[in-house]
């Protein structure tokens, strides 16, 4: 093996084997955004709706209410004595309460979805039973539209996520332990380029980067079946220039940070703020309208934005401009302020 | 005289309000060996640093190789090898990975396998950097500044924090290096390592070049002469001491009394005579020749060693 390799490939070597090597850094690359997509995506799961449970308190013609409502789809009728059939409503354990008797009677509170719905089905039903026909038959197509479950919404949001947190990180954290070991310093003693350190970083970077976009991706179609709508090629293509501008925001923040303590602070105070903001888990939309300025400028937002109009909507590349304009600047101004504060020791 | 390998001229380095390097002058000689001594704290760091390249002076000249660092930065960090006081380097690398790597920032320097061999790290060559001990990361930091083949070599207490015997290991190491002819300024506050290793010696204190010279011809201006130092019930007087026969010192430090004298034959008899005229018990009684700690003691009125930690 030749001894003088080209640096920039060894500094590219030096910037893998520390992250290959590190499990915890694996961890949190790799198996954290996938343990988040898991557990939320169990949760907020889209179910088949349950049947709606309704009681019919005793009365005259009990028999005859009973079936017809069991008749019909989306009811689960009980019997119960009044008294415990209201108790039932008033704890939610039933929609609605139908009081059996010549004129059947309702109890319901119109103001929960489910009372309003089992209301609907149940007065159909009635009136049904009482003899009224239908005035027209209306037909149904029924249809699942794709990419508007919950799972599909949230993968873009995560990854984004992901690939913020492992960019501002990674290069942060990188770097800082390298300005507390004294290890950046000795580098600046050898004639090393400057330039290759930093090409090294950026290059593991977009590397990482991708690799991580492609295992999510890979990981949201086996387990939930999450399919981009648009050019995969553009949704990397995005991931990885959010992977870029995120850089330059880690490499800003350990710019001068002289100790772990410093670091980690300012990371958190950068990377908290726009997990609640960027919309991750929720559309960032939901802020009021004056935010909205703030939300819509923050690289998270952007980056999230831009995958998810090509992962759900099947968006083109060359319709995100404005989120890849907002990318670029984040990232061209950090990047700009970081290598001119930059302290080398 | 071939043109020295450094030559520094009253270096100043302020920092807001302390000036850790206060008017400093010294030159090294191609292929020999310098100890800058001093304690904790007396600019050493700063001046090997601005030596290095790794700070600006606030005044004075520094020509290392003949050039100064303002005017072809990256020619001379290709000429030199530096030894930081502690480099963490990459504890998921591997010795050789490490090596290599810096290898790869010179133009021209000496085989990786070459380098962890002059500083006998074979059987870690494929060991990760996060296993190793102490001495042998010091010997890794060796080999590191090693790599490119410097014509001269920084060692900033290349051996503090080692336990002797790997101390006495990597002091084989810097012999074979001399030996090789190249250049080397070290920082130490051990006295022995100075002795041992450097041609030249320059004491620092407090910024200040307090004395250089070769360490015998300091030990010879400086260290006084012989020292007898004798506790004895009772003691005898400061000024009885004074009057034997070369006697050119007496200090009395914890209760014991400490002379200067040009020889043992004539001193020593007379100071038993003395002791024994005035009646007294010699309680306990030694002799040793000066040593590089002794120049710092007499200088400084102060003991390296009080300050290490």
């Amino acid at each position: 093996m030749p001894d003088n390799s080209h640096p920039l490939w060894q500094l590219f070597l030096m910037r893998l084997r520390a992250l290959w090597r590190e499990p915890s850094a694996l961890f949190w690359i790799f198996a954290f955004p996938l343990l988040m997509a898991v557990a939320l995506g169990l949760a907020f799961r889209n179910q088949s709706l349950s049947r709606l449970t309704v009681a019919v308190a005793e009365g005259p013609g009990q028999e005859r209410l009973l079936s017809a409502l069991a008749a019909t789809p989306g009811l689960q009728p009980e019997t119960l004595p009044l008294e415990a059939a209201r108790r039932a409503l008033a704890t939610g354990k039933v929609a609605v309460v139908v009081v059996a008797g010549d004129t059947p009677r309702l109890l319901v509170d119109p103001g929960v979805p489910e009372g309003r719905t089992a209301r609907l089905l149940v007065l159909d039903t009635l009136q049904r039973l009482a003899g009224r026909k239908d005035a027209i038959s209306v037909p149904e197509e029924h249809v699942t539209v794709p990419g508007g479950r919950y799972i599909d919404f949230l993968i873009p949001g995560l990854l984004g996520f992901g690939l913020m947190s492992s960019s501002v990180w990674g290069l942060g954290w990188g770097l800082v332990q390298m300005r507390t070991g004294k290890l950046l310093k000795r580098l600046v003693a050898t004639p090393m380029r400057k330039s290759d350190l930093l090409a090294s970083f950026i290059f593991s970077r977009l590397s990482l980067a991708v690799l991580e976009t492609g295992f999510f991706l890979a990981f949201a179609r086996f387990l939930f079946d999450v399919r981009v709508a648009g050019s995969l090629l553009s949704f990397v293509l995005v991931a990885a220039t959010g992977a870029l501008s995120f850089g330059g925001v880690g490499l800003l923040v350990a710019s001068r940070a002289q100790n772990n303590e410093t670091a980690g602070g300012l990371m958190n105070l950068v990377t908290l703020p726009m997990t609640v903001l960027s919309g991750v888990f929720f559309s960032a939309s939901h802020f009021p309208g004056w935010m909205q300025p703030l939300v819509k400028a923050l690289p998270l937002t952007a980056v999230i934005d831009a995958l998810r109009a090509i992962s759900v909507d099947g968006a083109s590349l060359w319709a995100q401009g404005g989120p890849l304009l907002v990318l670029a600047l984040w990232g061209a101004g950090a990047f700009a302020v970081a290598l001119r504060i930059f302290r080398w020791n | 005289m071939a043109e020295p390998a450094i030559s520094v001229d009253g270096l100043v380095k302020r920092f807001e309000d302390v000036t850790a390097v206060d008017g400093v002058s010294f030159s090294v000689r191609p292929g020999t060996c310098l100890g800058l001594l001093g304690p904790n704290g007396a600019g050493k760091t700063t001046t090997v640093e601005i030596l290095e390249g790794l700070q600006q002076p606030t005044a004075g000249t520094v020509r290392v190789l003949g050039q100064r660092w303002a005017e072809a930065p990256e020619r001379l960090k290709a000429r030199i090898g530096i030894c930081l006081q502690e480099t963490r380097f990459y504890e998921k690398m591997t010795v050789g990975e490490t090596v290599k790597l810096f290898r790869s920032f010179y133009p021209a320097g000496i085989g990786v396998d070459d380098a962890i061999h002059l500083v006998a790290l074979e059987e870690k060559r494929d060991g990760r950097v996060g296993k190793l001990s102490g001495g042998q990361r010091q010997r890794l930091a060796l080999a590191v500044a090693l790599v490119g083949d410097p014509e001269v070599l920084f060692l900033d207490e290349p051996t503090t924090g080692l336990d002797p015997a790997s101390r006495r290991g990597l002091w084989d190491v810097i012999e074979a290096l001399k030996a090789r002819g190249r250049t080397v300024v070290l920082t130490t506050h051990y006295m022995e390592e100075a002795a041992r290793l450097c041609d030249q010696v320059v004491i620092v204190d407090h910024g200040k070049v307090v004395a250089q010279g070769t360490p015998q011809a300091l030990v010879a201006a400086h260290g006084g002469q012989q020292l007898i130092e004798f506790e004895a019930r009772p003691m005898p007087s400061v000024e009885a001491c004074r009057a034997l026969p070369g006697c050119s010192d007496v200090q009395v430090r914890d209760g014991t009394l400490r002379l200067a004298v040009r020889g043992l034959p004539e001193a020593l008899p007379a100071l038993l005579r003395t002791v024994e005229a005035a009646g007294a018990t010699l309680l306990q009684l030694s002799t040793h020749a000066p040593t590089l700690d002794d120049v710092f003691l007499n200088l400084t009125g102060r003991s390296l060693r009080d300050e290490e930690d």
